[in-house]
């Protein structure tokens, strides 16, 4: 009897959903690269994909984690575009490189501190809560400059203009100088960001709860899983990574603009379901979402090379992939539990 | 058998506003003993369950573990405590592996030991021989084997006292089987075992004892080789047998002549075998049983409200598709829901609104029934029925449980049913609503339209029915009629004439 069940069952719903989002990432990659070619052919294609999302990277690490566990955070656009505009304006006024990073981290941790506390404690519907939140930062944004405002910083100039080299990576252009492939420093905090959500959600026992209270919030409870406090985390840290991603964005764009991040969480929430993180929560993956953001990005690059330059074009596609993606996660999971289901009948 | 005592509950008492719902009840659970607590529904079993994992604070009285008193407050306490409970509904994570959700909320360190806890997992999996790997996600499994992996993580936790709370009625019978089998196996390692359960046969077959409450007090506790079934329902519904013999209710005259209107044969659903059923025109005929024998799953089949699986239906002879209630509907079937509030009412609705519900669903949305048309339809129901409210566009919900029941019957009268199906219809309303009630349906009788009636109180059953089916575990095992037709009989039946 044991024999019989022991059959091999390699993928979680999570894994199987980020291997379909992997899977196509790499074949419109190549087909980019095979049709297209130009850019697609060189590396620096895929730095400069990265450096222009580096903060998009860890939004979506935050907004994955609160769809884990079953809620929503809206607000991450706005938060960034909201510590942008206050670290632009305190490092131009002869402000600290690492005072500016702890306002960054204190303006996002407040924002999470705040959504954590009404979601979780006082139990009002986190898109409400968030909404408010993204109003009332993109206000706040308005209100501390109404103008673009770049930073004048001279330690911070340099900071910026630090980039990695990575010369093996490189290609020798057409008048014989070799171009190497560089990477912005806030990649790096992108893919740090990562690497520590990703350890967070698979090996930390707060990362498996909440898996476990998105799965049933009744069951947690039942487990043992103190579910406020886990919800509460949960938009700590989203509220967290924005400010960190408000200095990322920052350090790539150099100037505060109260536009700036403008539908950023639209696109977070967009690449985590790209990535396999389901809006009904419990089921999800960072890993996941970074490649839902490179296949959103390689969209929009596949978009603007094929000529068609208009804005509308990237939105169209973007919302045709997403309707895609979502469709093809339906449709694989359905099959899935009705094969499970004649599995328990046997 | 006699063990040691291993937790007792003493003169427990609880009060919810305007209901006394534990009054002194006392409980024992030994080592090694599986212990049924029976009870029909409101007699308190759920809160005397839910005061020992402390979901609820009683009142007053003392639980003692092992001798040593103890305080309950909170599922961490009853857990901390050795209580562990395995509810109807899977507590566990379907989105995480077998281990993880034996493991999560109860792990020592902030790193998860995937591997050890796999390891643990799959030898605990093994010593009770559930067939689930560790490593399998647990939605994926079976929901018996759901069930075990939430007792195996009890049994993990080295619980004392394990409470099963309705562990079998979403499993088939061989899951049932694997379930007793772990139970027995728990049994004799000295785990003590709280099993609640409304299936009769399942109490005697795994049960050591069996302590009935009734009201929110305590009938009393026995061994249950020594307590006949027959003896066991009617102390749960209180009853006393021979008091019952010498009553002799008035029955109707049969209708068996006359048209056949409503013909069922191994009718299935989800939820129910499959049964065969007929009803007269003009005959009223009931199902009866203890809760959750299947009553209501069985007119919901009728009904075509829960997903058919089988069965042929004739309605006035010809063959019949009944697979929602809308075709119901359309075949001149009503149906008033044993939950009111959940199937029935909708409470923000004016009273008018609700009573033409059904008509217009049966007219199709898109020919509305006139303002004029339902007013008047309106206050001919709230006349009839004297239903009282202080006019027709009173919200139902501010209205009182018997009024609401009269529109709710009001909307299912407005579209002129042949065939009406009464699930409950007296549950919670005053006396004197239920006689007028009862004297409706034989009034509809009498106009020729055949009723269903289902209730919990016999008495009322016998009054109206002439034909009575009694189901047990969701079969029927009998149909009465004629001079059978007695509350004696009526309880041997639904025992199992093991008396």
């Amino acid at each position: 009897m044991r024999k019989n069940l022991i059959k091999r069952e390699p993928f979680s719903d999570t894994q199987l959903l980020m291997t379909i989002t992997i899977g196509i990432f790499v074949i419109m990659y190549l087909s980019a690269m095979g049709f297209l070619g130009g850019g697609f052919l060189h590396f620096q294609q895929i730095c400069d994909m990265l450096n222009d999302n580096a903060s998009l990277i860890i939004v979506s690490c935050g907004l994955t984690i609160v769809m884990i566990g079953g809620g929503i955070d809206i607000s991450v656009g706005a938060v960034t575009s909201l510590v942008v505009m206050s670290c632009v304006l305190y490092l131009n006024n002869d402000g600290n490189i690492i005072v500016s990073i702890l306002l960054a981290l204190g303006i996002g941790l407040a924002f999470g501190l705040v959504h954590g506390f009404l979601i979780s404690y006082l139990e009002i519907q986190p898109f409400i809560v968030t909404l408010a939140g993204m109003f009332f930062a993109r206000g706040m944004t308005t209100i501390l400059s109404n103008n673009p405002q770049k930073v004048s910083h001279e330690s911070f100039a340099k900071l910026r203009s630090i980039k990695i080299e990575i010369p093996w990576l490189g290609y020798t252009a057409n008048n014989g100088n070799l171009i190497t492939a560089k990477m912005e420093l806030g990649v790096v905090i992108a893919f740090v960001c990562l690497i520590a959500i990703f350890i967070l959600l698979k090996y930390v026992r707060l990362g498996r709860c909440f898996y476990a209270m998105g799965g049933n919030q009744q069951s947690a409870l039942m487990l043992g899983i103190n579910v406020k406090r886990t919800r509460f985390l949960t938009y700590v840290i989203s509220g967290l990574l924005s400010g960190i991603s408000g200095f990322v964005f920052m350090m790539h764009t150099g100037a505060g603009n109260s536009t700036n991040a403008l539908g950023m969480e639209m696109n977070a929430i967009a690449a985590s379901i790209i990535g396999g993180t389901l809006l009904t929560g419990g089921v999800g993956n960072v890993a996941g979402t970074f490649f839902g953001v490179m296949t959103l990005t390689t969209i929009k690059k596949i978009v603007v090379s094929s000529g068609l330059n208009d804005p509308w074009w990237q939105d169209i596609t973007n919302g045709g992939m997403l309707c895609f993606f979502i469709l093809l996660q339906s449709i694989v999971l359905s099959r899935r539990n009705r094969n499970k289901k004649a599995k328990v009948k046997v | 058998m006699d063990g040691k005592v291993l937790l007792t509950m003493r003169h427990i008492k609880k009060e919810f506003p305007g209901v006394l719902a534990l009054n002194n009840v006392d409980f024992t659970l030994r080592k090694g003993e599986i212990h049924a607590l029976m009870g029909e529904n409101g007699a308190g079993k759920s809160t005397l369950i839910k005061i020992l994992t402390g979901v609820y604070q009683m009142d007053d009285g003392e639980v003692t573990i092992d001798d040593n008193k103890v305080f309950i407050h909170s599922p961490q306490d009853a857990q901390n405590s050795g209580i562990s409970t395995v509810y109807q509904e899977i507590t566990l994570c379907p989105n995480l592996t077998v281990a993880e959700n034996m493991y999560i909320g109860r792990e020592d360190s902030a790193w998860i030991r995937r591997r050890e806890y796999e390891r643990r997992a799959d030898e605990i999996l093994t010593k009770l021989e559930i067939p689930a790997r560790s490593t399998q996600q647990l939605g994926r499994c079976s929901l018996a084997i759901q069930q075990m992996v939430a007792i195996a993580r009890a049994v993990d936790m080295k619980c004392k006292v394990l409470i099963l709370d309705e562990p079998t009625s979403s499993l088939d019978d061989k899951e049932v089987n694997m379930l007793f089998k772990l139970m027995r196996d728990l049994k004799a390692q000295g785990v003590g075992i709280i099993f609640v359960t409304h299936f009769l046969e399942q109490v005697y077959e795994v049960s050591d004892r069996i302590t009935v409450l009734r009201n929110g007090e305590l009938v009393g506790e026995y061994r249950t080789e020594e307590l006949p079934q027959v003896q066991l329902v009617s102390k749960m519904i209180g009853k006393d047998l021979d008091e019952l013999s010498s009553l002799k209710e008035n029955t109707d005259s049969e209708k068996e002549e006359g048209e056949v209107f409503y013909e069922a044969s191994t009718l299935s659903s989800t939820q129910t075998h499959p049964f065969n059923f007929k009803i007269r025109k003009g005959e009223v005929n009931g199902f009866t049983g203890l809760l959750g024998s299947g009553r209501s799953e069985s007119v919901r089949a009728i009904f075509g409200a829960d997903r058919i699986t089988g069965g042929i239906v004739h309605i006035k002879g010809k063959p019949a598709k009944i697979t929602k209630p809308i075709d119901a509907m359309k075949h001149g079937i009503g149906y008033l829901a044993e939950d009111r509030k959940r199937d029935g009412i909708i409470a923000e609705l004016s009273v008018r609104e609700n009573i033409i519900l059904a008509l217009q669903v049966m007219n199709g949305f898109f020919k509305p029934i006139s303002r004029s048309e339902s007013e008047a339809f309106a206050d001919e129901y709230i006349k009839v029925l004297q239903i009282k409210t202080a006019n027709r566009e009173t919200p139902v919900g501010s209205l009182s449980g018997g009024n609401q029941q009269k529109v709710i019957l009001a909307r299912w009268l407005l579209t002129h049913p042949d065939y009406l199906i009464l699930d409950e219809p007296t549950r919670g309303i005053d006396v004197g609503t239920k006689l007028e009630i009862q004297k409706l349906v034989l009034k509809l009788a009498e106009e020729g339209v055949s009723v269903t009636f289902i209730s919990s109180e016999v008495e009322e059953m016998l009054r109206t029915c002439s034909r009575l089916i009694v189901m047990r575990d969701r079969h029927i095992v009998g149909e009465l009629k004629g001079d059978d037709l007695n509350q004696a009989e009526v309880m041997k039946t639904i025992a199992g004439g093991k008396a």
